[in-house]
């Protein structure tokens, strides 16, 4: 295997406090994201989530005696897109190999996938760490050793019969990418972020849904700790970790009971474990522990996978603008880090953002999906897929803001309204009459009464200009909000002074 | 009337065209032959005789009109090892007990198209891991040849080699017509030089291997074995296509085989490999290829000696790659999807006693082998090591090729057909292997051989020459292989069964 | 090389194939015969040389990503030894 090198200056803020000494982790994640993809990687049958046990599977998906796979060419590309995505390299010639073990849900008696040979060879991943108290993101990049094909197995079930397991193998040699990445990840919060970034970036591709929760992408995360800078310490892989929520909790309790292990003079055993949510603790799979050989050698019923410069490139020129580069792009637009960082964090914020700015001021546009659409449909617990208020809608307030219809303070009502409630804003303002009043003649008398019933204040505002404040907001109560501010604003300096 | 049962595929289809008999009574006349001998011979484990005259009559139907395929009411025997829709397939082993697929597999769909009646089953070694049948669940198969002087019940009886022992038999025997066969280190070639018949395996990827239960996939390919040259012509233009489904099956068109019967070996360049010279080689096999050399010489080829270097490694570097293909192959019959299961306290002992009672011992033997060719610490060793001596086979015979030779005369087997349980094989498994020496080159070289009955033992027992071709260069191999043919005769067992 | 009685057990274990003492021993005997058979490969020279990975010079063939197969789940099962609605059963398993 490749030999580990450690390419990270090790930062406190990472450590993990410890009895004697602080503590660094140093984590490396095998991501596997299925790809996407109609039929499954070396058969015919359905990718589909959710059908009948039993149903998306072929004769080559139950290992029929002779039957034999052929591979989807749509996984290839898939793949080797993913590759460019990640700047890694890819590789014209990979093999496939048998991964050979026991295990009901596991068909063929072996699983086909890529170990000596994997089609994309080494990349790297840069993820934002943040942000701080001040807003600022840190970036850092991961190394990824690899990314190759394999066939997903099937499912057991275990809580339906009293001594038997029930096997479905829908699933059963669906196309997934294992990514793996280096060693170079010291912290939880970087493995979130690195995880977060990888499943952006598939989804920006359209190679993978990153649907953790369908199991379309899951993790194993490989723990361990050591003295800040030392030398690495023996790792524990915790499998198949389905949120990232988990992985955190995970890597938290591994960490501790390492660190514990360890400053009472024991020593970590390579194992395999299993994270379980509910008790928040990881524990050994000893049933996977027995001497596991999986003899792999090149799956015979298969060809090398080979393909020429022309393809890579033509699949490059297909690759959509990545979140690294379309969120320099919207700081070049005047975005801050900050917004710009939270608007490529997933693809579908970037698509609805960009939609809402089109033609729009980009900094204001950016203010209303971050702050208001996504704070509400957080709180609403929907996808922006579904938001109740459309890009369209979004903009459509925003112009009414800009062409002095309706106040900042009004926009927020008319998006809770359109929000909850639908409807075409310059028709709901219309129909509720909610344009700020620009007519000078009303709002001067609004003004003129409010200063002859408060000489007073008047007085006091001449000392101190900041009361004008409370003239302005007197106006407007007394306008039902409705005056233009700038207009309050100007007619009462004009009328009080200062 | 005459014996329908001896005749060839050529014969029975000008029969069919000149309505001197029809494919109904053909296959009435096989079905007989198999009632009255199978028990003796064993060569048939399953007899579909209702699905035969069923597909007869169609055929029948069909020549009426004048229409039907290349094999249009020919009645052939299946060997265990293709999958055959809802009829047992169980490459004659317990572990598949019962297992019936829902499909077919391309080879005898393809056959079926072309008309060819299913008379049933054939018996073989166990997942085609023998070259004697005696490994078969269902019992060894009896070579219907005998010593001379031994042609009786009593005689010993010999094995008719394998794993395509019934097949062998089957053709010998008249049982079939025809019979498919499969040979992964001359499973074909083999068995057909110890009963007298031709059996060719074609080209690696010239047949496609779907719904053929799988032995070694790197080498295992589909064949014919076949009363004459001229059949086996026929046979494999059948069984031969492209198949989507079977990514190593190539996509080139079948050529037209029985053309190259009969055209002319004037200049033809057939070299002598010096290193299938074996020491102890026995003295008839010797004088028969030196008779072969002379039949083809005397039609006007060229004899070139010729140099193989590997070819003593071919055998041993066989022994590491096909088990270790075999070991994961056969990890699929686990007691869960279908076939044995023998149950067990926990998932665990239920794999180990369904595959400890369903796999009989060789082909424990070659699982365990090849389970520990490929485990940690042995891969390069053994596996790797393996490949790269296969490379340099292959390298052998191109070189040769790019000197021009355009085919190669060897002998087939290193001996006649032996007894069935016999001692020394019976404990020395490499013994066993060694009957594999001259065909097991071609396998691991990916390149067409065919086995042609060249002339009898002292004791009277059919002996085969192989020609070996340049890949998908099968009708070279049928024309030089019919002048063998003609000068030699054919050979047919004397009944005594 | 060859091998012993606890590597045959451990080979049979990987093999899932259970194996009596007695026959440990002479399986033994026979792997051992066999691995000195192929013993003689270790003579050839093979620097330089790669290992074969497809014995026929070809392209590999692919597919379209196209569903055209399954829902045939009563065939997928039919030969299975135990099943219910369409499920394989196998004895409990426990992770
Ligand atoms: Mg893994
Ligand atoms: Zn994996």
């Amino acid at each position: 295997m490749t030999e580990l090198v450690d390419v990270r200056t090790p930062n406190p803020k990472n450590f993990f406090p410890g009895e004697d000494h602080d503590w660094e982790l140093v984590i490396g994640l095998e991501v596997h994201a299925q790809v996407t993809s109609n039929a499954k990687l070396f058969s015919g049958s359905s990718t589909k989530f959710g059908n009948a046990q039993n149903s998306n599977v072929s004769l080559v998906d139950a290992a029929m005696p002779g039957m034999l796979p052929v591979i989807n060419e749509e996984c290839v590309r898939q793949a080797v897109k993913t590759g460019l995505g990640m700047n890694a390299k890819i590789n014209k010639r990979s093999v496939f190999d048998r991964k050979n073990y026991f295990y009901p849900d596991l068909p063929q008696g072996y699983q086909i996938s890529q170990l000596y040979h994997p089609i994309v060879g080494e990349g790297e991943i840069t993820i934002q760490v943040g942000p701080d108290k001040q807003g600022n993101f840190e970036s850092v990049d991961i190394g990824v050793e690899r990314l190759h094909l394999e066939q997903d197995a099937g499912k057991s079930m275990h809580d339906q019969h009293p001594t038997m397991s029930f096997v479905d193998l829908n699933r059963s040699g669906v196309a997934l990418m294992e990514i793996v990445s280096k060693p170079d990840i010291r912290s939880i919060d970087e493995a979130k972020a690195y995880v977060t970034k990888l499943r952006s970036i598939v989804r920006y591709l359209g190679t993978c849904d990153g649907n953790m929760d369908q199991g379309s992408m899951r993790a194993d995360v490989n723990v361990s700790v050591r003295k800040p800078g030392g030398e690495f310490g023996t790792r524990c892989e915790i499998k198949n970790v389905n949120s990232i929520r988990f992985m955190g909790q995970a890597i938290e309790y591994e960490a501790k009971r390492q660190i514990d292990i360890l400053e009472e003079g024991g020593s970590i055993d390579q194992e395999t474990r299993l994270f379980d949510p509910v008790k928040g603790e990881t524990r050994s799979m000893r049933s996977k522990e027995e001497a596991h050989d999986y003899r792999y050698f090149p799956d015979p019923d298969l060809l090398p996978l080979e393909f020429d410069d022309a393809y890579i490139e033509e699949i490059r020129a297909e690759l959509p603008e990545l979140p690294d580069v379309k969120r320099t792009r919207l700081m070049g637009e005047g975005l801050s880090e900050y917004d710009a960082s939270i608007l490529v964090s997933d693809k579908s914020y970037a698509d609805y953002f960009e939609q809402v700015a089109e033609g729009r001021d980009a900094k204001i546009a950016a203010n209303w999906v971050i702050n208001d659409l996504l704070g509400a449909i957080n709180k609403a617990g929907k996808d922006i897929e579904d938001s109740p208020v459309s890009a369209e809608q979004l903009g459509g307030i925003i112009d009414l803001i800009k062409n002095d219809t309706i106040s900042g303070k009004i926009a927020k009502d008319l998006f809770e309204i359109v929000f909850n409630e639908g409807g075409d804003p310059p028709k709901i303002v219309e129909d509720r009459g909610m344009a700020q009043v620009t007519d000078t003649g009303a709002i001067e008398s609004a003004v003129d009464e409010i200063i002859a019933a408060n000489p007073d204040k008047v007085q006091q505002a001449i000392e101190k200009p900041a009361m004008i404040g409370w003239f302005v907001g007197q106006v407007m109560k007394a306008t039902g909000g409705k005056a233009n501010p700038q207009a309050v604003n100007k007619l009462l300096r004009e009328k009080i002074g200062g | 009337m005459t014996d329908l049962t001896k005749l060839t595929i050529s014969e029975l289809r000008e029969g069919f065209k000149a309505k001197s008999f029809t494919s109904l009574e053909a296959t009435n006349a096989f079905i007989d032959a198999i009632d009255t001998s199978n028990e003796t011979l064993n060569a048939y484990i399953v007899q579909t005789a209702d699905i035969a005259r069923e597909r007869a009559a169609a055929s029948d139907a069909k020549l009426a009109k004048g229409e039907g395929g290349a094999l249009e009411g020919i009645p052939v025997g299946i060997k265990d090892l293709y999958a055959t829709l809802d009829v047992h397939t169980q490459a004659c082993s317990h572990i598949l007990d019962g297992f019936q697929p829902r499909y077919e597999s391309t080879v005898t769909q393809n056959m079926f198209d072309d008309g060819a009646v299913m008379l049933g089953k054939l018996n073989m070694d166990e997942f085609a891991m023998g070259s004697s049948n005696e490994t078969s669940y269902y019992g060894p198969v009896t070579n219907p040849w005998k010593r001379v002087g031994e042609q009786t019940d009593n005689g010993t009886a010999l094995v008719p080699g394998g794993s395509s022992g019934g097949s062998a038999a089957a053709v010998a025997a008249d049982l079939c017509a025809a019979a498919t066969a499969s040979d992964t280190g001359g499973s074909i070639r083999q068995p057909a030089a110890l009963t007298g018949t031709v059996g060719i395996k074609p080209t690696y990827g010239r047949c496609s291997r779907l719904g053929m239960v799988a032995f070694a996939s790197s080498l295992d390919q589909a064949g014919p074995i076949t009363k004459d040259v001229r059949d086996s012509a026929i046979m494999l233009g059948s069984m031969a296509s492209s198949d989507p489904r079977d990514t190593t099956c190539v996509d080139m068109p079948v050529p037209d085989y029985e053309a190259a019967i009969g055209k002319s070996i004037k200049g033809m360049k057939i070299g002598i490999p010096k290193e299938y010279r074996l020491d102890g080689m026995p003295q008839e096999i010797e004088k028969l290829w030196e008779q072969g050399k002379a039949m083809l010489r005397d039609a006007g080829a060229e004899i070139v000696d010729i140099s193989l270097p590997h070819t003593k490694y071919a055998l041993p570097a066989y022994y590491i790659v096909a088990p270790a293909e075999a070991s994961s192959n056969l990890a699929r019959y686990d007691g869960v999807k279908y076939g044995l299961r023998v149950d067990g306290k926990n998932i665990e002992e239920m794999y180990e006693n369904t595959r400890a009672e369903g796999f009989g011992e060789e082909v424990k033997r070659r699982v365990m082998i090849g389970t520990y060719v490929l485990s940690a610490g042995f891969y390069d060793a053994y596996y790797t090591r393996a490949q790269k001596v296969r490379t340099l086979i292959k390298r052998d015979f191109e070189t040769v090729f790019d000197n021009g030779i355009d085919c190669i005369l060897t002998p087939a087997t290193p001996s006649a057909a032996f007894a069935i349980g016999d001692k020394e094989m019976a404990a020395d498994p490499v013994k066993m292997y060694l009957n594999d020496v001259f065909t097991v080159t071609v396998n691991m070289a990916g390149l067409p051989g065919i086995s042609v009955p060249a002339g009898l033992s002292d004791e009277g027992l059919p002996l085969g020459l192989q020609l070996i071709g340049k890949p998908f260069e099968e009708g070279t191999l049928f024309q030089a292989g019919t002048i063998i043919e003609e000068a030699a005769g054919r050979f047919n067992a004397p009944r005594w069964w | 090389m060859s091998v012993d009685t606890a590597t045959v057990k451990r080979v049979a274990k990987l093999s899932r194939i259970a194996i009596s003492d007695e026959r440990a021993e002479s399986m033994k005997a026979e792997l051992n015969t066999i691995l000195g058979f192929v013993e003689q490969l270790q003579e050839v020279d093979i620097e330089g040389v790669e290992p074969m990975t497809s014995v026929v010079d070809m392209d590999m063939r692919k597919r379209v990503d196209e569903v055209n197969d399954g829902n045939k789940a009563n065939d997928v099962t039919a030969n299975a030894p135990a099943s219910q609605n369409n499920f394989f059963m196998v004895p409990k398993v426990v992770e």
